[in-house]
């Protein structure tokens, strides 16, 4: 337990040494709270607020969630897809780079078009944003197999199928992992992209919105909106780590072995 | 368990084929072509090991040894002359294990692949982790165990792929002297208690000696077979045995005239 705190003890420090400068500039240069709120000014209004805040927080939490995992399910399968069917590779994978430079408000309208004002257009929109990483990251993890471990599974008279399931998915965990990670951290401003982007009938919340709203009247409250994403993707990033703990624990142990 | 299993299985084959246990290697050549240069790893190498017999073969680092193997295996082709075996299991140099499995779940891979329930290939494998000494690490993962235990298990994996002939790369080559001794011992006795046909690449001439019935002296690359000696020497041998340390002087002399050329 005090070994953890004391892990936990450097990005505290951090953390209070940078809010500290931001709270001594804005005093000191006497900056007006319209353009940069100081902390002590965010926190009341993160309190004050708080109902509005969480509110838009769960709508936009539950948009990175299943943004993410539509991202997961749809890169892992494209990415076991390609890994099998070479041509596939070929037909597919300059599409996906190209599908990157999509910039996504020229798509939103057409999505709504396609699915209204719900959620859905949104998290096709985290969705795009966030399954390139998986899928590079895992195609990288499947060919990465060692050829030694190949031949062993054959001269064992694996199938394609079963050298695919035994050896070569797993082989790719870790790394379909660390593509995880990635799409995890830019899930989160990819909601408020979706948010920002995908037009929305007034009625529809979202941090993102609210952020969006608030940044030229309510200054602090769009820093405190800001700071709950911020929190939040600290919070996903560490919580994956977590589940790689339990489903991919060997690659967790190479790491920490001193090699 | 095992050995009945594979008893069964030879009957069978022997039945339907008239085939043995053995493999032959006729006139073989093989080579790797890198860009605009060619390596010839083996040219012109005959050789053959009846059904249940050690064949042991040694060379000089280079020589193409592991080559041999996987032309036996059938996961290369040769560029010239024939090659013919009984079906084969590799056991490769690193032991390879899946670090996803537990050890038991390692040595049972064979048997799982062939549609066997976990219960069933854990069961067949755990008679073989007592005979092995690893009693007790069934459920440990390959990173907790030391270098002859995983080396332990994968010769485990490969008696139980249930293939009359074993290809042993190096099989001890990675561990300290007394790991070495006592598996070397152990693998003599596993033998004499249940034959299998063994080709076995090593670089140790003493385990070569040892364990097999003739030793195949490799002449550098491009491989090819320079002397084949007889061991004929009774079970079991000790490395201080008078004709083990002659045997073992004549095979280190044919493979410094062979590198001399």
């Amino acid at each position: 337990m005090r070994a953890r705190a004391l892990a936990l003890a450097p990005a505290a420090l951090t953390v209070v040494l940078l809010l500290g400068a931001w709270e001594a500039y804005v005093q000191i240069a006497g900056v007006e709270e319209a353009v940069l709120p100081a902390p002590h000014a965010v926190a009341s209004t993160l309190w004050s607020d708080r109902s509005l805040i969480a509110h838009n927080f769960a709508v936009t939490a539950e948009e990175v969630v299943l943004g993410l995992a539509l991202a997961l399910a749809g890169g892992l399968a494209l990415a076991v897809t390609v890994h099998l069917l070479p041509w596939a590779r070929r037909a597919v994978y300059p599409l996906l780079v190209g599908s990157q430079a999509v910039p996504v408000p020229v798509i939103g309208v057409l999505l709504v078009f396609w699915w209204g004002f719900g959620l859905l257009p949104k998290l096709a929109v985290i969705a795009l944003i966030c399954f390139f990483p998986v899928v590079v990251t895992t195609v990288d993890g499947l060919a990465a197999v060692d050829p030694e471990q190949r031949k062993l599974l054959r001269t064992l008279d694996a199938s394609r199928w079963q050298a695919f399931r035994l050896g070569e998915l797993p082989a790719a965990l870790p790394a379909a992992l660390s593509g995880t990670r990635i799409a995890l951290a830019v899930g989160v401003i990819g909601a408020f992209i979706a948010e920002t982007t995908t037009p929305t009938s007034g009625a529809y919340p979202g941090l993102g919105r609210e952020i969006l709203s608030d940044v030229n009247f309510q200054t602090s409250r769009a820093y405190a909106g800001t700071a709950v994403l911020f929190a939040f993707a600290i919070a996903c990033f560490y919580a994956l780590a977590l589940v790689e703990r339990r489903v991919a624990p060997w690659s967790i142990q190479r790491r920490e072995e001193p090699r | 368990m095992v050995g009945t299993e594979l008893q069964s299985r030879r009957v069978a084959r022997a039945q339907s084929a008239g085939d043995t246990d053995g493999l032959a290697l006729r006139d073989v050549r093989r080579v790797f072509v890198h860009g605009r240069t060619e390596l010839v790893a083996l040219d012109g190498l005959t050789l053959a090991a009846r059904g249940g017999e050690v064949l042991a073969v040694v060379g000089p680092s280079g020589c193409g040894k592991s080559t041999l193997l996987e032309l036996v295996c059938g996961l290369q082709r040769p560029d010239g002359g024939s090659v013919r075996s009984a079906p084969a299991v590799l056991m490769p140099q690193r032991d390879l294990l899946l670090p996803w499995l537990s050890a038991v779940e390692n040595a049972s891979l064979a048997l799982r692949i062939a549609g066997r329930s976990r219960s069933a290939a854990s069961t067949s494998a755990s008679a073989l982790f007592e005979e092995l000494g690893l009693d007790g690490f069934q459920d440990a993962r390959p990173h907790e165990l030391s270098g002859g235990m995983r080396q332990r298990v994968a010769f485990v994996r490969t008696l139980l792929a249930g293939k009359p002939v074993l290809c042993l790369d190096e099989p001890f080559g990675a561990l300290d002297a007394i790991t070495r001794a006592e598996m070397q011992d152990w693998l003599a006795g596993a033998l004499a208690r249940e034959p299998r046909t063994v080709l076995l690449v090593t670089h140790d001439v003493e385990e070569a000696v040892l364990l097999a019935d003739r030793v195949a002296i490799l002449s550098p690359r491009p491989g090819r077979v320079l002397d084949v000696l007889a061991t004929e020497i009774p079970r079991p041998r000790t490395r201080t045995d008078p004709a083990v340390v002659g045997l073992r002087e004549r095979a280190l002399r044919a493979l410094a005239d062979g590198a001399r050329g």
